[in-house]
């Protein structure tokens, strides 16, 4: 790359900040600071003026590759367009500038905003009540086991210490599990893809917490019997967690709580259009039936109908507490919100049904070359691997994903879900254009020729990105986190 | 030989050696070829009791992490230390310097209801 680090630019004694004269008598920090505490050398910071710290930061931002710039079909993270309009509403100073101790007379709009999100994610998910507080989606698994641990206890049920996982899950899921002191307990998925009802009834006990399931699952396969997990779940004494992570494939058309699942938490940032990985922080709300309702995370939002006035409800004295400071991320709640109101009920259900088509149109397309390993009709997103003859030239998944880079686009998901060998897991969204599918088939199909007549244009890829292949190896065993003045002991 | 005789295997893609009443455990040379470069190796405390079925530590590699599991039920008498340092031994060596614990047996019988080398062989190819 030809960037610099910011700490190899400049010069000795080069700044941009010009401090007005001390106007208070000075004193030499040997005098005020313990010797102990005080530092040998001076710090290593960067000397440099401001048209070089601008000229830096503009020069690495026009390196970066975002869902503003291009395709991004990651799959199981729903990397849509997020519309500008959520930018400017989460910019508002009423909401920007509101401090989190404010009085609540004086913050009565924000307070209506999360009360209706509340109403709103209920409605679209079919639940009974939301809190608005978990930071992200594991977050969201975590207050969700914790208040189905909370809500077996309560009861008296203390033996109930497994939850029972798909081998297709998020790694979320046992990872949540383990987090929250209970056992994983992983089941087999069927020869469809799909839950194993034989494999679930044998799993299911009297120690069964919690059944975590994803529908879609990440095959971007519909659990088309769960109404019968629900019911098999439920007649153990269980609770059905959903993974709402792939809401995006069924928004408007069916819903969580109908299907019988208890509790689902939500990714703000994926299915309702607010920006994720390196453009901002995610949301996790998470919403349940009324019998969890009374422990959900303390405060939630309510509204006193006799007064019209919105506050915030500490008096839960079955709640498992605070799960996060303040409210959780509330600029990302009215991005959602925004959202929301600007597609309305039909316009979220016209996204699910052109993410469901995109994702199908896109694997029609992909399927003759690209081995499909549960070949049916997908929801939002689907699974291939590689073409047959990659692997006797010794090509992997990884190898397609760098090539794909090569022609500007965001490699899928690779090797997950883990079940299926060599995973290439692609996602595309609802705002992608026919042409933008058209044009990303066309380089999938390309490189599946590549691979098969010259395979070290892979082997070699990207070589158009700032950086080619990275050695992911030494990466992970000895990362180097730090910069080091030059001549300076590692 | 990617899957010698002399051992048993699981449907998970352990194997295990008896030396005397101990077993050593690691896991096949098709599961470190599946996980690519091993980059770190989780292992259990020496002492801990492990049932068979159950996940003993986990294996991670550039690509993912894996959890391993026991083949059968017993103490762990020793883990491969080297590995902390060397984790790439799972790769280059996965039934010898690749190796992961060691067991004492609470059943040696419990070994006769492990894969054999072809069953496994048919299982994976």
């Amino acid at each position: 790359m030809s960037e610099p680090l910011i700490f190899e630019l400049g010069a000795p004694g080069r700044t941009s900040s010009y401090m007005p004269d001390c106007d208070v008598p000075g004193r030499p920090p040997e005098e005020l600071v313990p010797a102990d505490l005080l530092r040998k050398r001076p710090p290593e910071f960067p000397e440099v003026g401001e048209r070089e710290a601008a000229g830096h930061f503009t020069r690495l931002s026009s390196l970066n590759y975002g869902v503003d710039t291009g395709f991004y079909p990651l799959g199981s993270c729903t990397m849509k367009y997020n519309p500008k309009i959520n930018e400017y509403a989460a910019r508002l100073p009423g909401f920007a500038r509101l401090h989190p101790y404010q009085p609540e007379d004086q913050a009565q709009g924000a307070l209506r905003l999360m009360y209706e999100t509340q109403g709103y994610l209920a409605e679209i998910t079919g639940m009974d009540q939301f809190t608005l507080q978990p930071a992200a989606g594991a977050h969201g698994e975590f207050t969700g086991l914790l208040m189905i641990k909370a809500y077996h206890d309560h009861r008296g049920d203390t033996g109930r210490r497994k939850v029972i996982v798909s081998d297709s899950s998020h790694g979320t899921n046992p990872a949540t599990a383990a987090l929250c002191g209970l056992e994983v307990l992983q089941i087999r998925s069927g020869r469809d893809g799909t839950v194993d009802m034989e494999a679930l009834g044998e799993a299911l006990g009297d120690d069964t917490a919690a059944v975590m399931l994803t529908n879609p699952n990440t095959l971007g396969l519909f659990e088309k019997e769960i109404l019968e997990i629900a019911g098999a779940v439920h007649r153990a004494g269980a609770m059905l967690y959903c993974d709402g992570a792939n809401m995006n494939a069924v928004m408007g058309i069916s819903r969580p709580g109908d299907m019988g699942f208890d509790v689902i938490h939500l990714n703000l940032h994926k299915t309702f259009s607010t920006p994720h990985g390196g453009g901002g922080p995610g949301s996790g709300p998470v919403g349940v039936k009324s019998h969890l309702a009374p422990f959900l995370p303390s405060p939630v939002v309510r509204l006193n109908p006799d007064s019209g006035i919105y506050f915030f409800d500490y008096d839960r004295p079955l709640s498992i507490g605070k799960v996060r400071a303040f409210y959780g991320n509330f600029g990302v709640v009215v991005r959602a919100y925004a959202y929301i109101r600007a597609v309305g009920g039909e316009g979220l259900r016209e996204a699910s049904e052109n993410a469901v088509i995109n994702a199908n149109y896109l694997l029609s397309l992909l399927k003759g070359k690209y081995r499909v390993p549960f070949d049916r009709h997908c929801m939002h997103e689907f699974v291939v691997a590689p073409p047959a003859g990659f692997r006797e030239s010794g090509l992997h998944t990884v190898d397609i994903a760098k090539r794909l880079m090569d022609y500007g686009y965001h490699p899928p998901t690779v090797y997950f879900p883990l079940i299926v060998e060599e995973a290439l897991m692609v996602e595309p969204t609802e705002t992608e254009s026919k042409a933008t599918l058209d044009d990303f088939a066309r380089a999938m199909l390309e490189i599946a020729r590549e691979g098969l007549e010259s395979p070290g244009l892979l082997r070699d890829a990207p070589v158009s990105t700032p950086v080619s292949r990275l050695d992911e190896v030494s990466a992970a065993r000895r990362p180097r986190l730090r910069w080091q003045p030059p001549g300076a002991a590692e | 030989m990617m899957y010698p005789e002399n051992l048993r295997y699981t449907k998970e893609h352990e194997w295990i050696r008896l030396e005397g009443g101990r077993g050593v455990v690691g896991v096949t040379h098709y599961a470190q070829d599946q996980l690519g470069d091993v980059v770190f190796v989780e292992l259990p405390e020496v002492g801990r009791e492990v049932r068979a079925g159950e996940s003993f530590g986990a294996v991670e590699s550039v690509k993912s992490v894996s959890d391993v599991y026991a083949p059968v039920s017993g103490r762990v008498v020793a883990v491969n230390e080297a590995l902390a340092d060397a984790p790439e031994q799972v790769n280059r060596d996965p039934y010898g310097q690749g190796w992961l614990i060691a067991v004492e047996l609470n059943d040696p019988s419990e070994i006769a209801g492990l894969l054999t080398a072809e069953q496994y062989r048919a299982l994976v190819e």
